[in-house]
């Protein structure tokens, strides 16, 4: 009734091997959300291109700090990027707290320190701390791969928009069929 | 060699006898073959076009197939209501009309058998069941232990019918030493089958409804209240139409004993009732969707309080010994109580045990056209079986139809003679 | 003297024909001649009549099944349908974790396993039922909607809560199986030999998720919407009058590979591994966040938890 052990086990090994070996290759088979993933140093996470907006990146073609000075005051904007609506965090949150002002292709952290848009979860982290370590242990988010392989992570940006982070609601999907409704097709099984 | 020529002269002179008869018999298995055709058609279109054309789903994947079939198993067991007084006080009235309850047993054990095959999805792998040929998930599986004692039960009441009736025709003593332990063991088999059936509910803890310690009490209760009321109404019948000679006595014993089992279902199931109305906890939800209605479902309510007043009105008609002795009032109560255990078994247990379902959803389950006409077929071979039975039985009982003397007032057959 | 049958020679013994034995074989007979020849309109192969359960199988003979099946799915659904036989990875036992906090009852996770798990879609069969509960009643199912439809999910007030197979240590549907048609394998995963199990829905009973379903009829599944990667334990194509149920996708989690609903959940709420590997992400859950699992007074001990992330 059971299988000897040994049996067992070598296609188990076989199966475990190939499991590993293959589990890059299969990783690249999955349907990823964005193309190209972007190489970071080793103590960071591999993650996809930030998405930005059409044409939006690098910021520095319009923001040149010799052209264009940074205007630090705090307001809403009125010239430019109108589109944008922010809601995050107390009213009193403004671009500049995450944008650095001189290195506009960069955000910043609160001491000054600056960040990659490609590494821009260091950000999040700074105010969602407990975000970010569940995170990076693949517990908040969507992370997909192998379970016993590579993972594919995303930005926090790939699913909260920075500027409105809320989690958008969606449109459901359809409601099972009542059990009243499972019926047989008029005119018989097939 | 004189006993097998016996014994197939015993089986050939049978069948001659379950096919002749009077008008009436040759019109009631009539009927009942018409019955079985119609069931057996419908069960075509069953096996053709799955189960789906039943009013089962997952939400009560269990129905009136399942409900029938706890039903008849306490029929079976209550075979026993007249072996007990019988064998066990030794009371002659009784002892001649106990191979009656064993032929009803098999009857209907036969509908058991019948209700589990047109249940399951898949019939052509019935096999898979079968101890060594298949694989029985023994025991840790109590619908495995319920196959087993249904068939172990089965075959132990077909072989004392077989043989006593055999005795009979060759105008032997049956040898006491052979049936009076059988038909002792028969006692505890009869128990065991309804306890089984009551495990396999009993020890689902999915459903609290069925999860109750006092499950297996109820069945034998209901089972031993209701079985031998089909038999009282057969044994005043069988009076009337043959020269069995069955005397009142006997008949008002058995309904005494009816009354004390009746007391005691009702007690338990006022204990049911009491343990979980009185704590009030979520596992109520069962209790009240059978008896008051749950979001506006209400439709097992009615034959809910039916069947408790049913049985409450035949208590009292058996309990009191001058309603208990007057046939009216004995009939009636007899319907009665067969009305309310029957709703019980199939309404009041399958159906609330399974609704609300385990995700707490209501789907309200009644029988599709297909499945009434699948039972009524299969009970119509029940009553076939114990109609043919009976035809056979009831001769060889009185000694009219033995191997010398032949049938009474049949054409005569070739010259019988023994040895 | 014509002996109409044939007796045991044993005088006294019972012969297993009685009385009216002659009609009742008959009867008899003719069920189960009709049951055999209609069951699977006349498909019925006596290879399949007579496979035993795949438990009992030699490697050579689940080969046999295995060719055989897959011929039949060809011609049945006019392309190549690869049945695998992978068994489970040793030094594994798989978790799932579902965070309530983040489920929005968007049900993509529901479609998802019907499109890879070759679920029949009509009569319509969901492995997965997403519960919408009121945050106020917090986990009560007599309080559940299953049917709710509105514009926008998430609905104020509300969380969700997917249930399906509990993948459970103990699991009251093994127990009482009347065949072994349904068996725990080493990886945790419960699974069903869909051509051995007899139909008699013992297990739908037993079990307290109603995570088990049934082919009512005959299961339709589109020829171009046939998943052809599948598993003779998982997701290959059913036949009607058998239970079915959520595998954990052991086709693929067997090779490495995410179930198909935590693929496709747009919010992250689902996670899997395997609970034997300390550095994994459900081992992290059990560690570090409140965990509860369903029905726990049970004791079926499920491999399937729910936490809150937040």
């Amino acid at each position: 009734m059971t299988q000897p052990l040994r049996l067992s086990i070598l296609p188990g090994l076989a199966a475990c091997l190939l499991a590993l070996a293959g589990s890059a290759v299969s990783a690249e088979e999955h349907k990823k959300p964005h193309a190209a993933t972007v190489q970071v140093p080793k103590d960071q996470v591999q993650v996809p291109k930030p998405p930005f907006s059409e044409g939006i990146f690098p910021c520095s073609q319009c923001h040149d700090p010799k052209s264009m000075a940074p205007n630090t005051k705090r307001r809403e904007l009125k010239d430019m990027h109108t589109d944008i609506s922010l809601h995050h965090g107390p009213d009193t949150r403004w671009c500049l707290d995450c944008h650095d002002a001189y290195n506009r292709d960069n955000l910043h952290l609160a001491n000054g320190k600056l960040v990659s848009f490609n590494t821009s979860y260091q950000l999040c982290g700074q105010c969602h701390g407990d975000k970010l370590r569940d995170w990076r242990v693949g517990i908040h988010g969507k992370r997909t791969g192998s379970w016993n392989g590579a993972k594919q992570y995303l930005l926090c940006v790939h699913c909260h928009n920075p500027h409105s982070p809320h989690f958008k609601s969606l449109k459901p999907m359809p409601p099972p069929a009542r059990p009243e409704a499972i019926q047989i097709k008029n005119g018989g099984a097939k | 060699m004189t006993t097998l020529r016996n014994f197939s002269r015993f089986i050939t002179d049978t069948l001659r006898m379950i096919t002749t008869g009077g008008p009436v018999y040759y019109a009631w298995v009539a009927f009942l073959l018409l019955l079985i055709a119609f069931g057996t058609n419908a069960y075509i279109g069953q096996v053709q076009n799955g189960l789906i054309v039943t009013n089962m789903r997952d939400q009560v994947s269990w129905g009136f197939y399942i409900g029938n079939f706890t039903f008849l198993v306490g029929v079976a067991a209550a075979a026993i209501m007249l072996v007990i007084p019988a064998y066990i006080y030794d009371w002659e009235p009784i002892k001649e009309i106990t191979i009656l309850g064993e032929m009803l047993a098999i009857s209907a054990l036969v509908m058991c058998l019948g209700f589990v095959m047109v249940d399951i999805g898949r019939p052509d792998r019935f096999w898979h069941i079968m101890p060594l040929v298949g694989r029985l998930n023994w025991p840790q599986s109590m619908l495995a232990w319920d196959v087993l004692v249904l068939n172990a039960y089965l075959v132990l009441n077909y072989f004392v019918v077989t043989y006593l009736l055999y005795c009979a025709y060759t105008e032997r003593h049956y040898v006491k030493k052979l049936v009076t332990p059988l038909v002792l063991l028969s006692i505890p088999m009869a128990v065991s089958i309804h306890t089984c059936t009551a495990y396999l509910y009993n020890g689902l803890a999915s459903r609290p409804f069925w999860n109750s310690a006092i499950l297996a009490p109820r069945f034998l209760a209901s089972a031993f209240c209701s079985g031998p009321a089909i038999l009282l109404i057969l044994l005043q019948i069988l009076r009337k139409t043959t020269k069995l000679s069955i005397k009142d006595e006997a008949i008002f014993k058995i309904a005494e004993l009816m009354a004390y089992t009746m007391g005691f279902n009702l007690f338990l199931t006022a204990a049911e009732s009491f343990k979980e109305l009185y704590s009030g906890t979520e596992h109520m939800v069962y209790f009240e969707y059978l008896l008051f209605g749950l979001k506006g479902h209400n439709t097992l309510v009615p034959y809910a309080w039916a069947s408790i007043i049913c049985g409450a009105i035949a208590f009292i008609l058996f309990l009191v010994p001058k309603t208990r002795t007057n046939w009216v009032t004995l009939n009636i109560g007899c319907v009665l109580i067969y009305a309310s255990v029957y709703i019980e078994k199939g309404m009041g247990l399958i159906i609330p045990g399974l609704t609300p379902d385990a995700l707490g959803e209501i789907y309200v389950y009644t029988p599709s056209i297909t499945e009434i006409s699948v039972a009524a077929g299969i009970f119509a071979l029940g009553f076939l079986v114990f109609t043919l039975m009976l035809k056979a039985a009831v001769p060889m009982m009185l000694g009219e139809f033995t191997i010398s003397r032949g049938r009474k007032g049949a054409q005569a057959a070739k010259p019988e003679g023994h040895g | 003297m014509m002996d109409q049958d044939a007796c045991q020679p044993t005088p006294g013994a019972p012969c297993p024909s009685g009385e009216n034995n002659g009609r009742r074989e008959f009867l008899g007979a003719a069920v189960a001649a009709v049951a055999t020849a209609l069951t699977g309109c006349g498909k019925l192969s006596k290879e399949e009549f007579l496979q035993h359960n795949f438990r009992e199988l030699s490697k050579e003979e689940v080969l046999t099944v295995i060719e055989r099946l897959e011929k039949e799915y060809k011609e049945k659904f006019g392309k190549e349908v690869k049945v695998a036989n992978t068994p489970a990875l040793p030094g594994v036992m798989f978790g799932y974790a579902l965070d309530l906090s983040r489920c929005i009852g968007c049900r993509r996770c529901v479609h998802a396993c019907v499109k890879e798990n070759n679920q029949s879609r009509d009569p319509e069969i969901q492995w997965i039922r997403v519960l919408e509960l009121e945050k106020e009643e917090g986990v009560n199912l007599q309080h559940a909607e299953h049917y709710y439809n509105p514009d926008e999910v998430p609905r104020e007030g509300h969380f969700y809560m997917p249930v399906q197979c509990q993948q459970c240590k103990k699991p009251p549907c093994v127990k009482v199986c009347p065949v072994g048609a349904t068996w725990r394998e080493k990886d945790g995963i419960v699974v069903v030999d869909y051509n051995w199990c007899i139909g008699c829905r013992y297990c739908m009973a037993a079990c307290p998720y109603g995570a088990r379903h049934f082919n009512w009829g005959d299961p339709q599944i589109p020829s171009k919407d046939v998943n052809p990667e599948t598993h003779y334990l998982g997701n290959r194509p059913r036949a009607k009058g058998v239970v079915e149920k959520c595998t954990f996708c052991v086709q693929r989690t067997r090779q490495g590979k995410y179930p198909a609903c935590l693929e496709v959940c747009p919010t992250g709420s689902r996670k899997f591994g395997n609970l034997l590997d300390k550095e994994s992400e459900i081992r992290y859950i059990l560690e570090n966040k409140r965990v509860f699992k369903l029905k726990e007074e049970l004791n079926t001990q499920p491999n399937f938890f729910y936490f809150y992330g937040v």
